[in-house]
């Protein structure tokens, strides 16, 4: 009896090992350099429009994985398939920094296996000192860029310099300026401007920033992040908060359209890549995302989205006309650097999602 | 015989039936459960049966919001009533072969995406846009009427968009009215109003009940609208409700946010099946 009850300890036990076996085989599948790539397959998650229309194919053509390209919308959108569901079958997802470090703290991202990734000596030095994700160990970034003003130089009669400028508006402006709606980038402006980080959870703080918010809703034409520049193009609005890259859609429109990175300081987005501990095909993933940086494929990214990437031989190669026409295009990485960046806030994020909600509903 | 009648019934009910079940009573069974459970920091519920999220329902901020959808949607339903009445019962007097046309004409809107329709509404409201523009050129005004961005703009909108699902059941009610009885109310010597009053109206009811639900629900629940034509500066239950799966990851507190409207729904349901039937009862009661 005793024997048999032992026995089927023993028994237990061993598959719990083997489960555990499992488990942890599958969250950390270890990277064979020398595996044979051909016979992977990868699946992407990025944002629509946000890649080379046949990037699929030249990369089949390049090292012969078939590569199945998914849009989602949002962050939310692909955060929702990637830890709700048990195996989202992505093999390489595109997230922001705040949300790569989410996954990554939840274990959920591959450590980037760097010997199969030579190209990331296409990065500029100041790229892999995000706060997100210190040395990129588990994500690479794909572009970035930061947030200011988009206005409109003739309909104004000054240069916009300052988030006060969009906080509390000259009378002759009010009523025409929009800001964005997403909790973290709402409270944007107004932490900058009270000198306060974008990360802060300091209560005090939190009450200050709505105070301005408040005094600043009855002045704006709207809350919007996504029509923004067109409003700025038909001249609806003279002075939006804008992301640098939706300001250029605006200049390609209007060349009376102007970019400028508020004196307090503002944000530095990144757009990341990243790839999933779940997937069976971390060599290919490695791949791809070594064939991203290749300065032809990364720079068509700013050539055509424009949007700055982190590459350096990408930008250089960048045509001059460029950056004549879209300034924004030629902030430095070390300026950039000296934006702040979101981190993922975890539980305070209730908190943000309040604000937002109060200033919208009050 | 009867057997085989009854096979063939369940073969009609069968694929509408499971495709409910699955499609419909599946999901909302999870966003009653998951109403329940606590946040998962990255989205998605951990399995911590709480009642904080009803709780949630009642700080002031989240009342307001359920107050100002209640009231925005609630005047939407009037201003409908008010104007798909008279056009539900003038297309439903209208000759037979007119009358298709008319509610082909109505339910046009629908053969354009939303989004699109929502966006002319833009191009026409804006300070800078045709009707601003218009009057302008016209010499009328010197400054352009702020009409976009404002709560009149939003629920301009949602009457565009909501009108014609009340001016169809509308219409099938009065259509079913029979004339004669108008007729023989006129005959009696009723004038037009107390013949309207007393024979149209209480006949259109049901109709009129129908309608309201129809609009009533999805105007709260509408997210676009307020975005794009109310410059996201009011929130109505279906942006909370947006808000909360899209950006505030709070899976939990949305589904708590849904099922209020499921509830609000339900006992619209309830309250226009027990009017109805009550007036239906106390109609076939009259008829011997």
């Amino acid at each position: 009896m005793r024997t048999r009850r032992s026995a089927h300890a023993v028994l237990a036990l061993a598959a719990v090992a083997v489960l555990t076996a499992c488990a942890s085989g599958t969250a950390t599948d270890p990277i064979d350099p020398d595996a044979d790539i051909t016979e992977q397959t990868l699946t992407v998650s990025i944002w629509a429009d946000y890649y080379p229309a046949d990037l699929a194919e030249r990369f089949e053509a390049e090292t012969g994985v078939p590569v199945t390209i998914v849009n989602h919308t949002t962050n939310e959108d692909v955060m929702a398939k990637l830890t709700t569901g048990a195996d989202s079958g992505i093999d390489v997802a595109f997230v922001s920094g705040q949300y790569a470090q989410a996954l990554a703290e939840q274990g959920l991202l591959a450590e980037l296996e760097k010997s199969l990734i030579p190209n990331e000596s296409n990065l500029y030095p100041e790229a892999s000192e995000l706060a997100y994700d210190p040395g990129n160990v588990y994500s690479l970034p794909y572009a970035w860029g930061t947030t200011g003003l988009c206005y409109r130089t003739d309909l104004l009669d000054f240069e916009p310099t300052s988030w006060g400028d969009l906080l509390n508006p000259a009378p002759e402006v009010a009523g025409t300026t929009t800001m964005l709606a997403t909790e973290r980038w709402m409270t944007l402006p107004a932490q900058k401007f009270l000198g306060f980080s974008i990360n802060t959870t300091d209560p005090d703080e939190l009450a200050q920033i709505r105070a301005q918010l408040e005094a600043t809703k009855p002045t704006l034409l709207a809350f919007d992040d996504t029509t923004f520049y067109e409003k700025v193009v038909t001249g609806e609005a003279t002075m939006v908060q804008a992301w640098d890259g939706w300001c250029n859609y605006g200049i390609a429109e209007d060349p009376n359209i102007s970019f400028v990175l508020p004196e307090e300081g503002s944000d530095l987005w990144v757009d990341t890549m990243t790839v999933l501990a779940s997937s069976p095909n971390k060599e290919a993933a490695m791949a791809f995302l070594n064939f991203i940086l290749e300065p032809e494929i990364h720079g068509w990214v700013a050539e055509n989205i424009l949007y700055k990437v982190p590459n350096a031989p990408a930008m250089e190669a960048l045509d001059p006309s460029i950056i004549d026409a879209f300034p924004n295009m030629g902030i430095t990485p070390a300026e950039l650097l000296e934006q702040e960046v979101a981190i993922d806030l975890g539980e305070f994020t209730v908190e943000y999602s309040r604000l937002v909600t109060e200033i919208q509903a009050g | 015989m009867r057997s085989s009648r009854r096979g063939a019934a369940a073969a009609l009910l069968g694929p509408g039936s499971v495709y409910l079940a699955l499609f419909f009573l599946v999901p909302l069974g999870l966003i009653v459960v998951y109403a329940f459970l606590t946040r998962g920091r990255f989205g998605g519920v951990l399995p911590e049966v709480t009642l904080d999220n009803f709780a949630r329902l009642l700080e002031p901020v989240y009342v307001q919001v359920i107050g100002t959808s209640v009231g925005t949607a609630a005047l939407t339903t009037l201003l409908a009533l008010v104007l798909g009445f008279p056009t539900a019962y003038v297309i439903s007097r209208l000759p037979s072969r007119w009358r298709v046309t008319a509610l082909v004409l109505v339910l046009l809107p629908f053969w354009t995406n939303f989004l699109i329709r929502t966006y002319a509404w833009i191009i026409l409201l804006n300070d800078a846009g045709w009707i601003n523009g218009s009057l302008l050129a016209l010499g009328l005004i010197d400054d352009p009427i702020r009409m976009l961005y404002t709560q009149p703009a939003v629920i301009t909108g949602l009457l565009y968009i909501y009108l014609p699902l009340m001016i169809l059941p509308l219409y099938s009610a009065i259509e079913r009215i029979d004339p004669a009885l108008e007729e023989a109310a006129t005959n009696l010597g009723a004038s037009r109003w107390r013949v309207f009053r007393t024979i149209t109206i209480p006949l259109a009811l049901p109709g009129m009940l129908i309608g309201s639900v129809f609009v009533f629900v999805p105007s709260m629940a509408n997210f676009v609208i307020p975005e794009l034509i109310g410059g996201g500066k009011s929130l109505l239950l279906g942006n909370l409700i947006r808000d909360q799966f899209l950006k505030a990851r709070d899976w939990p507190f949305g589904a708590a946010l849904a099922l209020i409207l499921v509830a609000i729904l339900v006992l619209l349901l309830f309250l226009q099946a027990r009017a109805t039937s009550r007036m239906e009862g106390g109609r076939s009661r009259a008829r011997p």
